[in-house]
C-alpha cells in the first residue's frame, strides 16, 4: 500500500455538521491543489491520544484538549505548538447570571447555593467560570452546590445545550446562578429562553481564548506551511470560502498563540480535571 | 482643504440594551465608518459589557476597551458579502425580465441584489423565448379576478328531472372530464417547477392554471355524485392518450398539444355541455369551467406565437410531436364508446328516435366545431390551412 501525502485534520463530531464543514474544506484545498483530509473522532481525549500516536497531522483542538495535548506532550519530551485559530477564538468570556429578582446580589451571596454549569468538562460554562469564582473567595463544592448539565461529555463544551440547559436551571429555580459564555446572553434573550431583563450579569471573567489548530514538533513543515497559508488566506469576499467560514463560525482565521490559556490552566490544576485521564496515558 | 474626519466617532446608547435592539445604532455606525475610523459606545444598559463583546465578536469586529469605554473597529469583511453581488435582473428596470435569468438568482426577487455565494438553482426552463408571454400579466390579472368558489358559484341544490338513464350518461361524462382534469392539472403542474421564477408572472399563470384544474375536478366529481355513489369508466385508450401528454418532456411541445389542441378541444365540449346539459348543475359548471379553459388557451397561443416567431423552426417539431403522437395512439380505441354514446344521450334527453337523432347530429356538429377550433388556433401560429387541416385531423381522438 503507498502512502498517501494528504495533510490530515482531526476533529471531534460534536454534531453532524462538523462532517459538512471539513469536507467543504477539503474540496476547497483540493481545489487549490492541496491534499487535505480529516478524521473524526467522538471525543477530544481520544483525539488527543491519536494526534500524540501520530494517527494525523493537525487538531482542531478545544483549549481544553489544547492543554491535554501539552501536558501529554512534555511527558513525551515534545511539543506542542498552536498555528492558526478563529478570530472568533480570541478574548472571550464567561458570565455568572442570576435573576434579577432573587437573593444573589453578589459574589459572596452564593454561599450555600447552588450554581448551574454547562458539561463538566467544559471550559467557557464550567472550568473558567468556577475558577473565576474561586478567586473571587467563593469556591465550588466548598461553598456552593455546582449542578451539571453534561451534555456530551468528552465534546467539551462544544455543544451549546449545557449552556441552555444551565439557564433553564436558573430561570425554574433549580439553581441560583447559571454559568455562560458572553454571547449567548444576547442569543438566549433572542431566541426567547429567559425573557430580557429578567436575568443579570452577577459577574464577568477575564478575557480568555478558544480552540486552535494544534501540531506537533514532528509536524512535515511544507505541508503544515502550505495548510496554515490556505487557511489564513481564506477571504469572506470569496464566495467559496465564505459559506465554510460562516459555517465554522468566524469571518478570519488568524494566527495561533498560546497566551489566552493561563484561566482555564489555573481552573484544572485547582479541580484536577484531567489528572487522571493524564496519568492513564502517560502510565 | 478637506476637513480630517474625526478618527472616533461616538455613539450613546442611552439605556438601551443589545437585548433590547440598540445593535441597530451600532451598526448604523459602523456602516458610516471609513476602515480608518472606529466607533467609541457609550450606555447605561446592564448587560451592554458583555452583550457588546460577544456581538462584535461574532460580526468579525474588533473590541477593545478603553479608558472606560467600549471600542469597536469595523471588520475588514465588512461588506465582503455583497461585494461581488448582482442584480436579479438582466435590464435595469427591475420590472421587465431578461432574456436568460440566471441559475444563480435562485428564487429571488426579480431586481434583488443577490449574494455571490448562493447555490445554483437547477431550473430547466430559463430563458425568456421559450417562456415569455407579454400577455401573462394580463391574464394573470383576469384569471386572479375569476377565481370562483366551487360552493357558492354552482347551484347545487336546483332539481334534477331527467330520466335515469340520462343521468347515468352524465355521471360517464363526468367521470371522462375527472380524468382529463388531472391531466390537464398534472401537465402544467410539471413544468411550473422548472420555470426559473425570475418569469414570476409565468409561474403565476400557471399555478392559477393548476388551481383552475382542482376546481374543476371538484365540480365535476361532485357533479357525478350528486344521485350516484359511484363514478363511470375509465378506459385504457382514454388513459393512454393522456399518458402521452403527462411524458411529454419538452414544455413548447407539451403546451401546443395540452392547451393549443387539447384544452382547445375541450373549450368546445364544455360549451357543448353548457348548451346541451340536461340540468341547471351540469351546464353551470360546464359554463364555468369553459371561462377558466378559455385562459388557459389564450396564455399558450400567446407564448407559443411569440416562440414561433422567434423560433420559427418549432413549428415542425409541434407537427412531428402530433404526428408521433398519432403514431403512438393509433392502435387504442381513441375516444371510448360510453363517452360517445353518453354524449349523445346527453344531448337527446330521452330515447324518442326523434330525439337521439338530435343529439346525434349535435355530437357530430360537436366534433365539426373543435375541428374548426383546431385549425384556427394552428393558424394563429403561423401554419398553412393545409397543414393546419392535417394536424387536426391526427389530433386524438380523445379530444384532450
Ligand atoms: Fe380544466
Ligand atoms: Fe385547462
Amino acid at each position: 500500500m503507498t502512502k498517501d501525502h494528504s495533510f490530515v485534520l482531526g476533529a471531534v463530531a460534536y454534531d453532524p455538521k462538523v462532517v459538512t464543514i471539513w469536507e467543504g474544506f477539503r474540496q476547497y484545498f483540493a481545489a487549490r491543489g492541496f491534499a487535505f483530509d480529516f478524521v473524526l473522532y467522538t471525543h477530544y481525549e481520544r483525539q488527543v491520544e491519536a494526534h500524540l500516536r501520530g494517527d494525523f497531522d493537525v487538531a482542531w483542538n478545544s483549549p481544553l484538549s489544547w492543554l491535554e495535548a501539552q501536558r501529554y506532550a512534555v511527558t513525551l519530551g515534545r511539543r506542542v505548538e498552536a498555528i492558526a485559530m478563529r478570530d472568533s477564538d480570541r478574548d472571550l468570556t464567561s458570565v455568572v447570571l442570576v435573576r434579577a429578582d432573587g437573593p444573589v446580589k453578589s459574589v459572596t451571596d452564593l454561599k450555600g447555593r447552588i450554581v448551574a454549569v454547562g458539561a463538566s468538562d467544559s471550559p467557557q460554562a464550567t472550568l473558567i467560570p468556577l475558577e473565576h469564582l474561586a478567586t473571587q473567595g467563593v469556591l465550588a463544592e466548598r461553598d456552593f452546590t455546582v449542578l451539571r448539565h453534561d451534555v456530551m461529555v468528552g465534546k467539551h463544551g462544544d455543544h451549546v445545550g449545557g449552556e441552555r440547559d444551565a439557564v433553564r436551571a436558573l430561570i425554574n429555580g433549580d439553581a441560583d446562578a447559571a454559568c455562560v459564555i458572553d454571547g449567548n446572553h444576547l442569543s438566549f434573550v433572542r431566541e426567547g429562553l429567559f425573557a430580557q431583563g429578567s436575568l443579570q450579569i452577577l459577574t464577568q471573567t477575564a478575557p480568555y481564548d478558544h480552540c486552535n489548530m494544534t501540531v506537533l514538533e514532528s509536524v512535515p513543515p511544507a505541508r503544515c506551511a502550505r495548510f496554515r497559508e490556505l487557511l489564513l488566506g481564506m477571504s469572506f469576499d470569496d464566495p467559496e470560502a465564505r459559506p465554510l467560514l460562516e459555517m465554522e463560525g468566524l469571518r478570519q482565521w488568524l494566527d495561533g498563540r498560546d497566551t489566552g490559556y493561563t484561566q482555564l490552566a489555573a481552573a484544572i490544576d485547582r479541580f484536577d480535571t484531567i489528572a487522571p485521564w493524564l496519568a492513564r496515558v502517560t502510565g | 482643504m478637506e476637513p480630517l474626519r474625526e478618527r472616533i466617532i461616538d455613539v450613546d446608547l442611552g439605556d438601551l440594551g443589545l437585548d433590547e435592539g440598540a445593535h441597530l445604532l451600532v451598526q448604523r455606525a459602523l456602516a458610516q465608518c471609513d476602515p480608518a475610523q472606529v466607533i467609541r459606545v457609550r450606555g447605561t444598559a446592564h448587560a451592554l459589557a458583555v452583550d457588546l463583546r460577544g456581538w462584535a465578536r461574532a460580526q468579525g469586529h474588533r473590541f477593545e476597551v478603553s479608558e472606560g469605554a467600549w471600542i469597536l473597529s469595523r471588520s475588514a469583511s465588512y461588506d465582503g458579502r455583497w461585494r461581488n453581488a448582482v442584480r436579479a435582473s438582466g435590464t435595469d428596470a427591475a420590472t421587465s425580465p431578461g432574456e436568460h435569468a440566471s441559475s444563480r438568482w435562485g428564487v429571488a426577487a426579480r431586481g434583488a441584489l443577490v449574494e455571490d455565494s448562493v447555490p445554483a438553482w437547477d431550473f430547466a426552463l430559463g430563458d425568456k423565448d421559450s417562456v415569455w408571454s407579454d400577455d401573462a400579466p394580463r391574464l394573470y390579472a383576469m384569471g386572479a379576478a375569476a377565481q370562483w368558489d366551487p360552493a357558492t358559484a354552482v347551484p347545487w341544490s336546483s332539481e334534477l328531472t331527467h330520466p335515469a338513464e340520462v343521468e347515468d350518461a352524465v355521471v360517464q361524462v363526468m367521470t371522462y372530464l375527472i380524468e382529463n382534469e388531472t391531466a390537464a392539472l398534472q401537465v402544467p403542474a410539471r413544468f411550473l417547477g422548472r420555470v426559473h421564477p425570475h418569469y414570476r408572472e409565468i409561474v403565476q399563470v400557471l399555478a392559477l392554471q393548476c388551481a383552475d384544474e382542482a376546481r374543476h375536478m371538484e365540480v365535476f366529481t361532485r357533479r357525478a355524485l350528486l344521485q350516484r355513489d359511484a363514478l363511470g369508466l375509465s378506459t385504457a385508450g382514454g388513459q393512454r392518450s393522456l399518458q402521452t401528454l403527462y411524458e411529454e418532456p419538452d414544455y413548447a411541445i407539451a403546451s401546443f398539444l395540452l392547451s393549443v389542441l387539447g384544452e382547445g378541444s375541450f373549450l368546445s365540449l364544455l360549451w357543448f355541455l353548457h348548451a346541451h346539459g340536461p340540468d341547471e348543475v351540469t351546464r353551470s359548471v360546464a359554463k364555468l369551467s369553459a371561462q377558466d379553459e378559455a385562459r388557459h388557451v389564450a396564455f399558450s397561443l400567446s407564448h407559443l406565437q411569440r416562440h414561433c416567431e422567434r423560433e420559427p423552426a418549432i413549428r415542425a417539431k409541434f407537427a412531428r410531436a402530433v404526428d408521433a403522437r398519432h403514431q403512438a395512439l393509433q392502435h387504442t380505441a381513441g375516444l371510448n364508446r360510453e363517452v360517445f354514446d353518453g354524449l349523445v344521450l346527453l344531448a337527446a334527453g330521452g330515447w324518442s328516435p326523434a330525439a337521439l337523432r338530435r343529439g346525434h347530429h349535435a355530437v357530430i356538429a360537436l366534433q365539426q366545431t373543435m375541428d374548426e377550433g383546431r385549425r384556427g388556433r394552428l393558424a394563429r401560429l403561423g401554419f398553412s390551412a393545409g397543414e393546419a387541416e392535417a394536424l387536426s385531423a391526427l389530433h386524438t381522438r380523445n379530444f384532450m
